[in-house]
């Protein structure tokens, strides 16, 4: 292990820096991210996510933030373990009949002010499982949204740019 | 034997490749003795408006076949009665497709949670009130529910457990929260658009789940798809498992709080996917793989890239073998944990890692090879401890084998097309079975066709139906605070097996 953490000392981090930019994938659905995150958080935003149906395509793009490449806590975006630690919920998948009770009732369970954003296509728009009787539909379907980021799975830099979104829109005044 | 058991159930003509017969009467009885007698593996269950089919494999030589039982007034007897890993696949029968599975020892709904609005009411409430955790009775012993809602990031499902102090008596799952209806919506969808869908039951096997389905819809087809193109499929197939194992190794390493092996696999399986992006256009490879070939061929360009990052993955496994070898405290956590027998595993049919990790030496690549894996064989790995550690040293063991067996596809690449134009309409209807080696075991695929290309019916089994039961048994005398690490090195799909 000792040779492994010497060897790494030395080497060149593979942290890759990453701008703010709005890119097709992301659509900011409510008003209300203007000014609010940054004035009520600073940059700081505890995220937590839920799988309401998804294929797993999603988590594993969402795992890849954690990275050495992206690094999302450089940002001071972290994935807390309880609803009741989250400013934002980061929603995945179809909303499933099955699931349907347990996002409204984790939706609840997290304390204002907070933000709901839905990754992916599913999320999104529902995707191939548009015409399924199974699920409900996409997410602002069952709770309200604020950001939509797009892509099938939506790639790790694309979540990280819908991150970033959210936090500067917090720091611009008003 | 097998045959001289069941050769005279008459044959469906209409399926191709592995034979399907009808069984009579009484010949799920008979079935059912067969399982129970072990010299039969039972490789899936499933129904459609006037079946109920079992994918059956014989022990000792490998002969996969399809046993159907027309559903007669609305019932079929249960299989689950002999033989315990047809349960849950037959209370999702009845879920799915209304059809009473009679004498099942479980009744209990399984993917039917009183939620679909196209239910009655009625059955809804039924539903809803008819599910209850089995007991556990003891003294001082209480229950942890955890779910569908994780801790971390991932699937949902809800874990009961019932626990003695620190020790798991009992562990029951409750899963069907991902339930997305993709066999419905396979139902009367082109096949030239199905294996969007197929990639999409779960995402983390999209290339085996594509590949599955794929061969299902071009042996139903009697299609004969490009040399180049099964090439190309099988250097996907181990890419997805490469990135996978490498995902769950640093995965297993974490819930024993062994951060450096997670950040070490987590960089490697980035460099994986960042190659794969640049040679076929996707992360994840997703919609790469069609019936009649692949979508995105590979250039020499792309052949480079893939050598030199296999280069560079040969060049790190020795020293996160090394890292694993010496790490005291992270063996202690994982030697002797979750121990899996190797008769419940042989029992169960376990497939992929969990069944090599416990004994049981199936990988359909070896036993029933599809091309290239005719031509192209992997090494097996099998180990007999059945623990968290024998799990992760056969994931080590299995990135290894799966560069090695890239360099020989990439070496021996047919030239040619890698795609047909069109698949052939077929003159009446045909189906199919297939059984594929995704990065989590054997994924079974059935494809009925009809004569306008459209899907009749498909049933898409994923690896997991027959390793999540094991799961059970495997904690059991275990600490609660180990099931993370118990589970993870299982890693089983929830949308997989939710379907």
């Amino acid at each position: 292990m000792r040779r492994l953490l010497l060897k790494n000392f030395f080497a060149r981090a593979v942290t890759e820096p990453v701008h703010a930019q709005p890119t097709p994938a992301l659509e900011p659905i409510g008003a209300q991210l203007q000014g609010v995150i940054g004035r009520r958080l600073g940059r700081s935003l505890a995220i937590r996510q839920i799988d309401a149906g998804s294929c797993n395509g999603c988590e594993l793009e969402i795992h890849a933030l954690a990275n050495a490449y992206y690094d999302v806590e450089r940002f001071g975006v972290r994935f807390v373990a309880s609803p009741r630690h989250a400013d934002v919920l980061l929603v995945t998948g179809p909303v499933t009949w099955n699931m349907r009770e347990a996002l409204e009732r984790t939706y609840a369970a997290t304390p204002a002010p907070k933000w709901v954003i839905a990754a992916g296509d599913c999320a999104a728009g529902c995707g191939v499982f548009r015409d399924s009787p199974a699920c409900v539909g996409a997410v602002a379907k069952v709770v309200p949204v604020d950001l939509a980021i797009r892509g099938c799975p939506p790639p790790p830099l694309e979540l990280l740019q819908g991150l970033l979104l959210l936090l500067d829109a917090g720091s611009r005044p008003g | 034997m097998f045959h001289s058991r069941f050769s005279d159930w008459p044959i469906v003509t209409r399926h191709q490749g592995w034979p399907r017969r009808l069984a009579p009467a009484d010949g799920w009885r008979a079935l059912g003795e067969a399982l129970r007698a072990d010299d039969l593996d039972l490789l899936g269950l499933w129904g459609d408006v006037e079946c109920v089919h079992a994918a059956v494999l014989e022990r000792s030589g490998a002969a996969p076949c399809v046993l159907s039982l027309p559903v007669w007034d609305g019932r079929v007897p249960s299989l689950g009665v002999f033989h315990a890993p047809a349960i849950r696949l037959e209370r999702a029968l009845q879920d799915l497709h209304g059809i009473e599975v009679t004498a099942l020892p479980d009744p209990r709904p399984w993917l039917d949670h009183g939620h679909w609005p196209t239910r009655p009411a009625r059955d809804r409430d039924r539903a809803q009130a008819g599910f209850e955790f089995l007991p556990a009775n003891g003294p001082a012993l209480h229950q942890i529910p955890v779910g569908p809602v994780h801790a971390g990031i991932i699937e949902p499902g809800h874990f009961r457990f019932s626990a003695h102090g620190e020790m798991i008596v009992r562990l029951e799952q409750r899963l069907g929260y991902t339930h997305k209806g993709v066999e419905r919506l396979l139902a009367g969808c082109e096949v030239r658009a199905g294996h969007r869908l197929a990639a999409r039951t779960s995402g983390d096997s999209a290339v085996a789940f594509a590949w599955a389905y794929s061969r299902a819809v071009e042996t139903a087809l009697g299609v004969q798809v490009p040399a180049r193109a099964t090439w190309l499929r099988a250097v996907m197939a181990e890419l997805e498992r490469i990135a996978n194992h490498l995902g769950d190794i640093g995965a297993i390493c974490n819930d024993a709080s062994f951060a450096l092996m997670h950040n070490e696999c987590g960089m490697l399986r980035e460099q994986v996917l960042r190659v794969v992006d640049g040679c076929f256009g996707h992360r994840l490879m997703m919609d790469c793989l069609v019936p009649g070939g692949v979508i995105a061929d590979l250039d020499p360009a792309g052949s480079g890239r893939i050598g030199r990052l296999l280069d560079h993955i040969d060049r790190r496994m020795p020293e996160l073998i090394e890292l694993y070898d010496n790490t005291a405290s992270l063996q202690d956590r994982t030697v002797g944990t979750g121990r899996l027998g190797s008769e419940l595993a042989a029992r169960f049919a376990c497939g992929g890692v969990i069944g090599r990790a416990s004994g049981r030496a199936f990988d359909v690549r070896c036993q029933l090879p599809y091309a290239p894996y005719d031509v192209v064989m992997p090494a097996l790995t099998v180990l007999q401890e059945g623990d968290v550690d024998a799990r992760v040293r056969v994931r080590l063991a299995e990135v290894s084998a799966s560069t090695a067996l890239i360099r020989r596809l990439l070496a021996g690449l047919p030239a040619g097309r890698s795609l047909l134009c069109d698949l052939p309409a077929p003159a009446e209807t045909r189906e199919s079975t297939a059984l594929v080696e995704g990065f989590r075991g054997d994924i079974l695929a059935y494809v009925r066709v009809a004569p306008d290309l459209r899907i009749e019916s498909c049933h898409l089994r994923d690896p997991s139906w027959f390793q999540w039961p094991v799961l059970e048994a495997a904690v059991e005398g275990n600490i609660v605070a180990d099931f993370p690490l118990c589970n993870k090195s299982f890693n089983c799909s929830y949308s997989g097996h939710d379907l």
